[in-house]
């Protein structure tokens, strides 16, 4: 087949794979209206936003970034995290793996998505968005750290893309794919995906006068915090994924990397408790950021209950991890899933953004509250998110397991083929 | 089999336009946004890449833009920085009384929003003896000066190492060649990065339109300066560019009734920010994190 003819039949595919994204039980079609729900929710509360300004947020002079920068933050974890199931399957040889790897790199694009998303959402000229661009805007390359990310993220999420778009077609054309075009690309998505996070951690520790952030030890605890949410978020998809479309996903893949969440839930733990060392032992006011967030200062304390909620579940989540029964029983493990993934949303939002702008430089001690439009639109963001994750592994498991494919279409045409009977089933 | 196809189909297209309708209504309150975008605005080019021309142009649909939203006729003007000009400020901190009318100054100079009664500067009330922020206090409401006080105003300290600058994405904010660090609130994204790295909080964001009366905004603006800025942009102090470029002194220094602020040209021997700067003993503000400001404060013994 000659190279042109993909330019035309990779669209054609894409069409058609979107196409058959919209068939499905209504298990399937209630799931998407839900989320198409809260979606437009979170659309008309930004809608306002715009016109009426960011003065609808709980933001103010004093803590300039909120909730969406909080959940950019995880977000990004999130998407580094997920290829995290690429290690294991390409270093260090576990056959197993490579049948779920394509499942944490779809997710690492929709997680990409939101963190997109939650970008745009805090700008106040979203429009002016073209000023980014290299060439046409004027790209503060590479002095901004900003830009530094920009550039990381739509890498990555291009990098994704790539890997999963060609592992699919070509199994969707019945043809083995060859090594050259995505095995260094997978490669390159275990260091890229570690940069992501880097450079989302450099956005804030690279600042001077915060000293809440101004830590070497940022970067570290940014990607052992990665390694336990998007593992965690993978475990309960398998599952999710064996029940819904009877995809065979041995005990393997959970086994893993619920070995993974093992040594990553210690290590978040320890960094934790090594930096609130460094700011009780020495104190002073290096320590205030600290000590607000964990007990309050001078009659202020929106965030204590966060810090201690988070603080809770983690160890919570490191307990039942390590339980024996765990190993027997999936319920406790995605118990511990559930534990680990709320008390890193917390401990990597709230409990870093926030506390890095209270006090402010001047020392003024000036709390934030997300207000209800917020809270919206975040909620849209997430299941908007969600709706790109259930489409994406959708379309792709029924080529991956062979239920789609070419040859189902007549010789010559280009990939028009029909659904099988058990393509519908599994929708 | 095509009759289930077909229906399916049918289905689909039906929650395709319901899907559309719905965000079409959400997606309503746009309209009054939009209603302020305009395509000019929306093309035009960084401040300094305007040619003559163009930046003529710009100032026009400003005024105009200002007339129509404010109902003000005022004086928009680009002057660029002088030859042989870097300004500096200084503050004299034993004479300062913390009353505040320089805040209030910079407030009606600036054009500065009635509603939240912003203010470009912000006076610490400090413990005396003592030099540490966390014992300072911005919302002090009693009589001033007060016993054991002493006073800490906190402005923009056009640092030379700006981290605002570094930040910047875009390149919205930077350093002009007389010391003035300026944002163009024309190209600012509004991601409020820099107001996240300034250590001095010396940055606004435009949280929602500016509210001023007609008859209280000072008609004498300046495109880099005290134009009323757009929602959803930053602004900052600018030492009063539009005045101090014109051989005048910033609104706050006027204001003062001690006497505590020395503004000047720091490359003219007999200014008397030269002479603060060579008999005084001067410090700087978090010297520690590298900024190297163009604010000093000193004390008189
Ligand atoms: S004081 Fe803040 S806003 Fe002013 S130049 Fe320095 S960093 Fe920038
Ligand atoms: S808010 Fe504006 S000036 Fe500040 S960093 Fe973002 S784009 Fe630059």
């Amino acid at each position: 087949m000659a190279a042109s003819r993909h330019l035309l039949d990779y669209p054609r595919f894409l069409g058609r794979l979107l196409w058959m994204s919209t068939d499905g039980s209504w298990r399937f079609y209630t799931w998407m209206t839900v989320l198409s729900a809260i979606a437009l929710v979170g659309a008309n509360a930004y809608a306002h936003q715009l016109a009426e300004g960011m003065a609808l947020t709980g933001m103010s002079d004093h803590v300039s970034w909120g909730l969406y920068i909080a959940n950019f933050t995880f977000g990004v974890g999130l998407a580094a995290g997920a290829v995290m199931m690429v290690i294991p399957a390409y270093l260090y040889h576990d056959h197993e793996m490579h049948d779920v790897t394509l499942i944490g790199e779809l997710l690492a694009v929709a997680a990409i998505f939101v963190c997109l998303l939650f970008i745009v959402v805090d700008m106040g000229h979203p429009e002016r968005a073209w000023h980014l661009m290299p060439g046409i805007g004027r790209f503060n390359w590479p002095i901004s750290m900003l830009t530094w990310d920009v550039v990381v993220l739509n890498g990555y999420l291009l990098i994704n893309l790539h890997i999963c778009g060609y592992l699919i077609y070509m199994r969707f054309l019945g043809r083995k794919p060859r090594k050259q075009w995505y095995l260094p690309f997978v490669f390159l998505s275990i260091f890229w995906a570690i940069s992501i996070h880097s450079v989302t951690a450099f956005l804030y520790s690279g600042l001077g006068g915060r000293p809440f952030w101004n830590s070497a030890l940022l970067a570290p605890r940014f990607i052992a915090s990665a390694f336990i949410t998007g593992p965690a978020f993978v475990i309960v998809l398998l599952q999710v994924i064996r029940r819904f479309t009877g995809l065979p996903i041995g005990e393997g893949p959970l086994r893993t990397l619920m070995s993974v969440m093992r040594v990553t839930v210690l290590l978040n733990l320890f960094m934790l408790g090594s930096e609130l060392f460094t700011a009780f032992y020495t104190g002073g006011t290096h320590a205030t950021a600290v000590r607000y967030l964990f007990f309050g200062s001078h009659g202020h304390h929106a965030l204590v209950p966060w810090i201690w909620t988070a603080v809770a579940l983690n160890i919570a989540s490191a307990v039942v991890v390590h339980l024996p029964a765990t190993r027997r029983h999936v319920w406790l493990l995605n118990l511990a899933c559930a534990l680990a993934f709320a008390g890193v949303w917390i401990e990597k939002g709230m409990g870093l953004i926030i506390p890095g702008f209270v006090p402010s430089t001047l020392h003024e001690l000036v709390e934030y509250v997300p207000t209800i439009t917020e809270w919206k639109i975040t909620a849209g963001i997430w299941a908007f998110g969600l709706m790109v994750l259930t489409v994406a592994v959708k379309v792709a498991l029924p080529v991956l397991s062979g239920q789609i494919a070419a040859s189902h279409a007549e010789h010559g045409q280009g990939p028009h083929g029909t659904e099988g009977p058990e393509a519908k089933q599994a929708a | 089999m095509s009759d289930i196809v077909s229906r399916r189909t049918m289905m689909k297209g039906a929650g395709a336009t319901l899907g559309a309708a719905a965000f079409a209504h959400a997606m309503a309150p746009l309209t009054e946004w939009s209603k302020d975008l305009s395509v000019d605005e929306f093309l035009q080019k960084h401040y300094k890449e305007l040619t003559r021309d163009e930046l003529g142009r710009v100032l026009l649909h400003l005024k105009e833009e200002t007339k129509r939203k404010y109902g003000r006729d005022v004086d928009i003007q680009a002057l660029p920085p002088q030859e042989g000009v870097s300004f500096a400020y200084a503050l004299n901190l034993s004479i300062c009384i913390g009353c505040r009318k320089c805040a209030e100054a910079c407030h009606q100079e600036n054009n500065h929003d009635r509603r939240t009664g912003n203010s470009y500067i912000r006076v610490l009330e400090m413990q005396q003896g003592s030099l540490d922020l966390e014992h300072g206090n911005a919302n002090y409401d009693h009589p001033v000066p007060a016993e054991g006080k002493y006073y800490l105003p906190v402005q923009c300290h056009q640092c030379d190492n700006a981290p605002c600058v570094k930040v910047c994405p875009v390149q919205a904010t930077w350093k002009e060649q007389d010391g003035i660090v300026v944002v163009d609130y024309n190209w600012c994204i509004g991601c409020r990065y820099c107001e996240a790295a300034c250590p001095y909080h010396a940055r606004r964001f435009n949280w929602a339109k500016p509210e001023i009366p007609p008859e209280e905004i000072n008609p004498d603006q300046g495109y880099l300066s005290n134009r009323i800025r757009p929602q959803g942009v930053v602004e900052k102090c600018t030492f009063c560019l539009h005045r101090t470029r014109a051989g005048r002194l910033p609104a706050c220094l006027e204001a003062c009734p001690t006497g505590a602020r020395v503004f000047g040209n720091l490359l003219d021997p007999k200014s008397p920010i030269r002479w603060v700067l060579e008999n005084k003993r001067v410090f700087v503000l978090k010297e520690e994190l590298g900024t190297r400001p163009r604010f000093f404060y000193f004390f008189d013994k």
